[in-house]
């Protein structure tokens, strides 16, 4: 049987990821800063699937750790899905530097951490599947939430940058671009229905992303033409829209 | 966020905003922060029992924490829907204790309404089944309680219509099943004198319940089909169904897209169907072995079948008599008769003894009816609460939508206990539901 690492098992679009890959056989390591918040979602993958699922403590923030917590592991992940992120608040951002440090060592520099110590491992043995849930965000900023963009678009490059390096060993690198998702991150916000995913689709479409071995992948293909067309708006219209 | 909510008769529609949790500290937090909320499980109670300026959706509540096959104990976050426990659980050789006629449910509306099914008269409603449960009250701690700590909390929560607080966890037994089939009679029954001869008849079946064709009159008033049925033994299936015996066929779903306008449902079409309903049953009695799906949930099927009624939305009523008085039956029906008002669904079941402190069922007969909202029918169903008042009965308070607070506080003997033990665990009306201040539940 596979095993998943699924980094920042805490929220909706874990959960789901979580639950498909045990449904597809997969056992699974769960990895969040609470460990035992997660072990609702441990015993609930077991009931229901069958397979082995595991918790394990992990910060995002604290680089420091994060090769130990790797090496740590004693089955060595087939797979690493890294879905941690923080939307944090812009405005809060702009003015205080706390917010905006978590916002990019959360999204980004945690981020780029901790897969560098999986890519070297899966680079060593040839092979090895990344999947990195970065955001349309990151295609072009905008003025209500460009330090998390920005930090999703840093994502993005490093995750284009890991899968041309990583392309001779064999190891697959998947970028995935959801767009909305139907998740606590977003409750308090009203999304268009016709653009909204839910956390179960981004799922499946991550699950066949990685069998199919895809680059990038847009949850909802509408996605791909919008931001397309988002940054073919040239700059000097582009500022001046309240986007 | 803001939306449009409602149950399942559509009625009544509020705007309300609702929150999810998955976790167990941000639950609390959220408690312990807000005030007058409710929780909501799949909105399938009909009327405003799960309604409030601010819900919590407990949908994304759904881990299932522990199966222990051996005993057939199941333990789980209160999100969780019936559908999603039957898929693990009937392959396994276990079943629901009790499922009410639909399941799309979740684990805690079971408790908080205290459901029945068609084994009431043998297994008692929901709450009979429950090993211990977890609840977040309105002094937001989390007390476990059960029949024998703090049980108050627990008699209270069973039925309580999540008024002493959230449930978070419910830990209760399964029954051990040997197929996934049932072994299935239907008997016709000419008028409400038989069939109620026949409940009589057949009440050692485990499961029971009839089809009520309401619009009949004279020699043929209230002729019904009833139908009962057992846990099929394997040795009962066919060859092909012994192959699997716990795995039902794949089966695809119809689906409602959108409200039909209101004029698909007069009387004309509701005698069509309960005419073709009633013949279809071409022979007197009938025997077959189904799967569980269509008999428990025939009307799952369908889903979003409620949108049938079209936009205005409907109220279904729900009452029970006690044994003695099936005059306060043929009362009822006649009056529904007159009126013309048939209903596509008339349900009729016996209960057995009463359960609890406040759930519903009580030793006696109980009648379900759909009526669509219009013009007239609040003051109408009003003249029936009289007569069940009348006759010693009471209303389904998780089908309820309009009841005046005088019929709930005449016909439920324990709501003044009730209401003491809601003030206890929830002294400032942190949960309260549009259903609970209209009964004078919470202020
Ligand atoms: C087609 C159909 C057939 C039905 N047949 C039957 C039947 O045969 N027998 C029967 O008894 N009922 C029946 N019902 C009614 C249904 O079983 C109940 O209304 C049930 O409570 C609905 O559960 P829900 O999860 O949808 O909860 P909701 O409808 O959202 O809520 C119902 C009540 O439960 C409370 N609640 C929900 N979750 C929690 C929680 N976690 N903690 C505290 N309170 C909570 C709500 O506040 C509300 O008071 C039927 C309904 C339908 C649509």
């Amino acid at each position: 049987m596979p095993t998943l690492l699924l980094l920042g098992a805490g929220s909706d679009m874990a959960i789901a990821i979580a639950r498909k890959f045990a449904a597809e056989k997969y056992n699974i390591q769960l990895a969040a800063r609470n460990a035992a918040a997660i072990s609702p979602l441990q015993q609930d993958l077991q009931v229901r699937y069958g397979i082995t699922a595991t918790t394990h403590a992990f910060d995002a923030l604290a680089s420091d750790s994060h090769a130990a917590f790797f090496d740590a592991l004693s089955v060595k992940p087939d797979l690493t899905i890294c879905v941690f992120g923080y939307l944090g608040d812009q405005e809060q951002a702009q003015n205080s530097w706390q917010e905006a440090h978590t916002i990019i060592h959360t999204n980004y520099t945690g981020a780029v951490s901790i897969l560098n110590v999986v890519a070297n491992h899966y680079a060593a043995q040839q092979k090895g599947s990344i999947v990195g849930i970065s955001s349309v965000a990151g295609e072009r900023g905008r003025q209500s939430n460009y330090i998390y963009g920005s930090a999703k678009a840093g994502f993005t490059a490093y995750l284009s940058g890991l899968r041309n390096r990583l392309f001779r060993s064999g190891v697959h690198v998947m970028s995935v671009q959801p767009g909305f998702v139907n998740t606590r991150m977003t409750q308090h916000l009203t999304l268009p229905p016709l653009l909204t995913a839910q956390p179960e689709a981004v799922a499946t479409a991550v699950y066949k992303g990685v069998q199919r071995k895809k680059n990038v992948l847009y949850v909802k293909w509408h996605w791909k033409y919008i931001m397309l067309i988002i940054k073919l708006i040239p700059e000097g219209i582009f500022k001046k829209l309240k986007l | 966020m803001q939306k449009r909510l409602a149950n399942w008769g559509n009625y009544p529609a509020i705007a309300s905003e609702e929150s999810a949790f998955t976790q167990e500290d941000q639950l609390r937090n959220f408690v312990g922060s807000h005030h007058r909320i409710i929780a909501r499980g799949n909105g399938r109670c009909y009327g405003d029992a799960s309604l409030s300026a601010q819900s919590i959706s407990m949908l994304k509540y759904d881990k299932v924490l522990a199966f222990d096959t051996t005993n057939g104990i199941l333990e789980v976050q209160a999100g969780v829907t019936l559908d999603q426990l039957l898929d693990i659980i009937v392959p396994q050789g276990w079943f629901l204790p009790v499922t009410p006629g639909t399941k799309y449910i979740t684990i805690g509306g079971a408790v908080a309404s205290d459901v029945h099914g068609k084994n009431h008269h043998v297994d008692g409603a929901f709450s009979r089944h429950i090993i211990e449960m977890d609840v977040i009250t309105g002094e937001d701690n989390t007390l476990c309680c059960s029949q024998t700590e703090h049980a108050d909390l627990f008699w209270a929560t069973c039925g309580g219509m999540g008024l002493t607080g959230i449930i978070t966890r419910v830990k209760f037994r399964l029954k051990k099943i040997a197929t996934a089939y049932i072994r299935q009679t239907q008997l016709k029954a000419r008028n409400l004198e038989e069939v109620i001869r026949l409940f009589d008849e057949y009440k050692h079946y485990t499961y029971s319940m009839a089809w009520i064709d309401c619009l009949q009159q004279g020699d043929t008033f209230g002729r019904s089909i009833l139908i009962v049925g057992e846990h099929a033994t394997p040795e009962e299936l066919s060859p092909r169904q012994q192959q699997a015996p716990l795995t039902l066929p794949a089966k695809r779903k119809l689906v409602v897209p959108f409200n039909l306008p209101s004029f698909v449902l007069n009387t004309f079409t509701v005698k069509a169907f309960n005419w073709l309903y009633y013949h279809k049953n071409y022979k007197r009695e009938m025997h077959k072995v189904i799967p569980y799906e269509p008999f428990f949930y025939p009307l799952d099927a369908i889903l979003h079948w409620n949108r049938g009624y079209g936009k205005a939305g409907f109220v279904q009523y729900q009452f029970v008599l006690p044994l003695e008085k099936k005059d306060g039956l043929v009362a009822i029906l006649q009056k529904i008769s007159e009126k013309g008002w048939g209903s596509f669904l008339a349900v009729l079941k016996v209960f057995g003894n009463q359960d609890d402190l406040i759930s519903f069922p009580m030793e006696g007969y109980t009648l379900a009816l759909d009526f669509p909202v219009r013009k007239g029918l609040l003051p109408f169903l009003d003249e029936l609460d009289e007569i069940v008042l009348q006759y010693g009965g009471r209303l389904y308070l998780s089908k309820d939508a309009r009841m005046k607070q005088e019929v709930f506080w005449k016909s439920y003997p324990n709501a003044q206990r009730f209401a003491d033990i809601v003030q206890q665990y929830n002294a400032d009306s942190k949960f309260a539901s549009i259903q609970s201040e209209r009964l004078l539940l919470t202020k």
